[in-house]
């Protein structure tokens, strides 16, 4: 796992071409990099160094297959807090510690921490919101999803 | 499973399976034949391993595979999730709509939480200028129109985890 930059990365062209490119579709051949890298223009070698580069200067956070914890039995729930500020630090370290925080963010609103809970299983998410309500003394708000109209996360570079 | 899945199948994983997830979660091996050296650490062929992934993408375990960016490094960052009061008997055609838009990355309708969350209607929206979050906000409130009662932008301002899904050992 790279650095995690907040500030903006120089990107030549075809970094930019990858980036565009590969945000899916990486194919199931015996050699993907050089298949890959024939269609965007590419050396297999040049392919493989570049992406090398792109993770470890923390412009991919991850290159491989996007998984969909509910296809295998589990679920993803997107649940809030409110936490006071003088609290705040302790709180996020105590909500990290779970396993099953997949992603938490700082929004500037009364509901202040929004984070994402993934379990094996429904059950696991009741869990994970039981422990988070221990150990903060604050109330989760969870937000299931009743409907998914539209997820495909591709950024251009 | 819960009612709440039954528009899609389940896609049940045998063993192997949950052992080529954890042990592709992280990422792939950049080598020339990533499948034949995943293959050797679960004792199977490479060609078991793409037949695998291959099941596992046609039955929506997987939804895709390559490269995950970080928004900030690629200049996005204004992350705004925009909530919505919605009309519940319009919700559903206007977050397909609202969803249909191209620059709404997820787009979902969640439960309200009375009374201080009114909103059931969630899409996120990335950007590299708080303008331009402004004029995107302004073309969802187009297509919602008159079934919008309300609505807000909360902007991430830190990203305090960001592992993604482990599936424990």
């Amino acid at each position: 796992m790279g650095r995690r930059p907040v500030e903006p990365v120089d990107l030549d062209e075809a970094d930019r071409r990858i980036i565009n490119g590969l945000q899916g579709g990486f194919p199931l051949s015996e050699r993907p990099y050089a298949e890959a890298a024939g269609a965007l223009g590419l050396e297999e070698s040049e392919l493989i160094d570049r992406l090398q580069a792109l993770l470890d200067r923390g412009v991919l956070t991850r290159f491989g297959p996007m998984y969909q914890i509910e296809r295998m039995g589990g679920a993803f729930v997107l649940a809030a807090l409110s936490v006071p500020e003088a609290d705040y630090e302790r709180v996020a370290g105590q909500v990290n510690a779970l396993p099953e925080v997949a992603h938490n963010y700082r929004r500037e609103h009364a509901l202040n921490m929004w984070f994402v809970l993934a379990a094996e299983t429904p059950a696991g998410i009741g869990r994970a919101v039981a422990a988070i309500e221990a150990a903060t003394g604050l109330s989760v708000f969870a937000f299931p999803k009743e409907r998914e109209y539209f997820v495909e996360m591709k950024l251009r570079a | 499973m819960p009612e709440t899945h039954s528009r899609d199948t389940l896609a049940v994983l045998d063993e192997v399976d949950r052992r080529l997830v954890r042990a592709t979660q992280g990422g792939l091996p950049l080598v020339p034949r990533p499948w034949d050296l995943i293959g050797e650490e679960l004792g199977m062929t490479g060609e078991e391993v793409r037949g695998r992934l291959r099941g596992m993408l046609e039955r929506g375990v997987i939804r895709r595979i390559g490269a995950v960016p970080n928004h900030y490094a690629l200049g996005y960052r204004f992350n705004g999730m925009t909530v919505w009061d919605v009309d519940d008997r319009h919700v559903d055609a206007l977050g397909a709509a609202v969803g249909a838009l191209p620059f709404v990355t997820h787009c979902y309708r969640r439960p309200r939480r009375l009374p201080d969350w009114p909103y059931n209607l969630f899409a996120m929206v990335h950007c590299k200028t708080r303008a331009e979050v402004d004029t995107l906000v302004g073309a969802i409130a187009g297509v919602l129109g008159d079934a919008c009662r309300g609505r807000e932008v909360l902007f991430s301002t830190r990203i305090l985890k960001k592992t993604g899904l482990r599936l424990n050992d």
